[in-house]
């Protein structure tokens, strides 16, 4: 009924190939917005920032980066964790070596730095296609991790090996350290997270989008029209790592505080990402944002559900924790292999076609 | 088994639950994951104090207490979600047993004020409550440990140690890496030669490890490891003949979970303990009347009297003591967080009090005051008789050499509070 392009007119190029050709998606889009930014920052507090939006935020940055490299451009990668890290050390380099630059700089500037490191580690990809890539980034995420723990130069030689955020601000406003309101926290996740949904999603719509997708769905073809490869897989790697490398800076800087590298960002951490992509939907931002909700959220759903509701045993609960989401990501996987995004498709497909379904 | 009763569960995602008149003891505990064999035992220990104080006196000073339960499953990210859930509930102190949760915690407690106790574990130069004044660490820190360890070796070397090789195998984490410091200051000292040998999480491989050992020949090992890490580690050093009365492990690597697995192997295997063992204490009939018999002992109920049940029954027992003393300093019996640090701050644990409480010398005496957070540094050694399935206690309490540790602490803590812009000073109460 709303739900349709028929009477929806547009009257320029511009207006047409716009990112929400239907106007009730757009007024979604902005309703959503209006929400995010004009209100849940009012009301939330530490236990909402802390526990659930803002390691949502983190890890959604960390889909929409992994998803462009695996989901767009087709290489698989299980580095994720260690690019991370990557972008974690370098925020915690910068800050404690500039510290009279704003922390915004330095979290764009992990990024930037995540970005060279994915590329330097995706030109074996120009060789190795498939699981043998698979393998070459999971050595990736090891020597990355064991480099952090082995050269104290990382973590300015801390007793501990342990690297702790200093207290920075944004106009005067702590974003970092012991004293940040949830508000800040989450409002500094929320400005990252809009910042690099709509980057991801205009590249993916431009040429470099779709030169990546040339080569995911068969590289042989796209050398041969005339994409080169070189480009579209090194630009990948590089667009991929720096929302990979903004989200671990984001990670250890506003959400934890405090990390050790083997812990924070370890092999788990580039698994948990990689089942983020593929239960949200692969090549597909909102995808991205279904996935992190979905392993972010629901652990924290069933534990406030199974221990606060009904009082089982801690031990219990997180057992069955383990059980519940692991049968609902087969289920999910058997009933819609292409992930969440694909059924929010065919639910929009449906919504169109309503109330005259074929 | 017994369910939680429900006024232990921690209330749902709004944590918003109504003033309860109850002192909060939340407890973050792991019972699963790599290292549940040692977060099992110390949980059931905590929260079996606190339900022999609910049932035997009716709380503390009248009021009831009451123990949230919080799984993190040693994870730092499930650490901070769990202290966000229950802070608003009253906690009075937080005792996450994770060096790591500790670092995460460290700063969120200075800004909320609530305590944070760390028992023989976390930062070592929290011990200067001058900087950390929300942070406690009686009565022993990892520096502590790592030197009763070298003076045990000096003692049965005839105070010397020149030219002996000391190898230390340690967890690959800021919990592993926290001695190494010391040891080092130590071995410039003492003479000795020191080497070290990461052992990454969760420390179930350790072939490549052992091979060194083996082939380097140190003289003595020593060891932080934490978890299954423990196990396998002795196992290992079994297969390679490594003699046990030569291999010591921290407070955290000396539990009977730890050599139980390695069978006679392990007999002789050694490590420092802060607190005595068993259950020849007369707290632990009132324990049998009130808790165990009655059907309200925590978890399986089969952990009582292990060393690390022992250990959370401690850190209970220090924590009920503090409670106490916070009531009697301000006059209430009904205090909050911030009584509670100055009940902390101000707690005197003596012979006489030990043994009013019916755990005669079950812990050192100790002290601690606003400049010393880090109470008086002591431990025992202890072994493991395979035969008699039983640790003993082989030596008194021994004392750490301060002279080494507290410059490292004034340094360390200092570095900290140029970080962090804070000026030491004591907090006002």
């Amino acid at each position: 009924m709303f739900y349709r392009e028929a009477g929806d007119f547009k009257t320029s190029y511009v207006d047409d190939s716009q990112t929400f050709p239907i106007a009730f998606d757009r007024y979604r889009y902005y309703f959503v917005l209006v929400i995010a930014f004009g209100i849940i920052p009012f009301i939330i507090n530490d236990y909402w920032a802390n526990a659930v939006m803002v390691p949502f935020l983190i890890y959604a940055i960390a889909a929409i980066g992994l998803n462009i490299l695996t989901g767009y451009c087709g290489q698989v990668s299980l580095g994720t964790g260690g690019f991370m890290a990557v972008g974690g050390y370098a925020c915690y380099k910068l800050m404690t070596a500039f510290p009279d630059v704003s922390i915004m700089i330095h979290l764009l500037l992990a990024g930037f730095i995540t970005a060279g490191v994915g590329v330097l580690f995706g030109l074996p990809s120009l060789r190795i296609k498939g699981f043998y890539l698979a393998v070459a980034t999971l050595a990736a995420q090891f020597f990355l991790v064991w480099l952090f723990n082995k050269v104290p130069w990382f973590y300015n030689y801390s007793a501990s090996g342990q690297i702790s955020a200093p207290e920075r601000f944004v106009f005067g406003v702590p974003v970092t350290g012991p004293n940040v309101e949830a508000w800040a926290k989450y409002t500094v996740c929320l400005i990252f997270v809009t910042g690099c949904a709509w980057l991801a999603r205009n590249l993916t719509r431009g040429t470099i989008g779709r030169s990546w997708m040339a080569i995911r769905d068969m590289d042989i073809a796209a050398e041969i029209i005339g994409v080169n490869p070189l480009k579209a897989k090194l630009t990948a790697f590089a667009v991929s790592s720096f929302f990979i490398g903004i989200a671990g800076a984001l990670l250890f800087a506003v959400y934890l505080g405090a990390v050790e590298v083997g812990e924070a960002y370890g092999i788990n951490k580039s698994f948990l990402v990689l089942f983020m992509i593929i239960i949200g939907g692969l090549g597909s931002i909102f995808g991205a944002f279904a996935g992190a909700a979905f392993m972010v959220l629901l652990p924290v759903l069933l534990k406030n559900v199974l221990v606060g509701g009904l009082g089982w045993d801690t031990a219990l609960a997180t057992h069955f924790e383990f059980v519940i989401v692991g049968a609902l990501i087969i289920i999910f996987l058997i009933a819609e292999p292409h992930g969440l995004a694909q059924l929010w498709k065919l639910a929009k497909e449906k919504l169109r076609l309503w109330p005259f379904p074929h | 088994m017994k369910k939680r009763l429900a006024t232990m569960a921690v209330a749902a995602v709004m944590a918003a639950s109504p003033v309860l008149a109850d002192l909060v003891f939340p407890s973050l505990s792991y019972r699963t994951g790599p290292y549940a064999a040692g977060g099992i035992p110390f949980a059931d220990g905590y929260a079996d104090y606190f339900t022999l104080l609910n049932e035997r006196d009716g709380g503390i000073g009248g009021v009831m207490t009451r123990v949230i339960e919080c799984e993190t499953g040693y994870n730092t990210e499930k650490g901070v979600e769990c202290y966000e859930a229950t802070k608003g509930e009253g906690s009075l102190v937080y005792q996450p047993l994770s060096t790591g949760i500790t670092y995460q915690l460290i700063p969120k407690v200075e800004a909320d004020g609530i305590p944070l106790h760390t028992m023989g574990y976390g930062r070592t130069s929290a011990a200067n409550g001058k900087v950390f004044n929300n942070v406690f660490n009686y009565p022993a820190n990892y520096w502590d440990g790592a030197s009763i360890a070298i003076k045990h070796l000096l003692d049965e070397n005839g105070g010397d140690l020149s030219g002996k090789k000391i190898s230390l195998v340690y967890h690959n984490s800021a919990y592993g890496k926290e001695p190494i410091r010391t040891l080092e200051e130590l071995s410039s000292k003492h003479g000795y030669e020191l080497t070290t040998i990461a052992v990454d999480h969760p420390g179930q491989e350790q072939k490549s490890q052992w091979l060194q050992i083996r082939r380097e020949r140190p003289d003595y090992v020593i060891m932080w490891g934490w978890g299954v890490m423990n196990q396998v580690a002795i196992q290992e050093a079994a297969n390679i003949r490594f003699p046990m009365e030569n291999f010591i492990g921290v407070w955290w690597s000396g539990s009977e979970n730890d050599v139980i697995p390695a069978g006679e192997a392990a007999n002789g295997y050694k490590s420092l303990n802060m607190h005595n063992i068993g259950t020849d204490y007369p707290i632990y009939a009132d324990l049998q009347q009130y808790v165990i018999d009655a059907g309200k002992a925590a978890g399986a109920g089969d952990q009582v009297g292990t060393v690390l049940y022992n250990r959370g029954f401690y850190a209970a027992m220090l924590a009920a003591e503090a409670a106490k003393e916070a009531q009697r300093i301000h006059g209430e019996a009904e205090i909050t967080p911030a009584m509670m640090r100055d009940g902390m701050a101000a707690l005197e644990m003596t012979e006489e009090r030990m043994a009013g409480l019916g755990m005669p010398n079950f812990g050192p005496a100790f002290s601690v005051s606003c400049e010393n957070h880090g109470g008086s540094g002591q431990g025992k050694i202890q072994q493991w008789d395979a035969s008699a399935q039983q640790w003993n206690i082989i030596t008194d309490w021994i004392d750490s050499d301060k002279e080494v540790i507290q410059p490292l602490i004034m340094e360390d803590s200092e570095a900290f509070a140029a970080e962090n812009n804070i000026t030491p000073a004591c907090a006002d109460s």
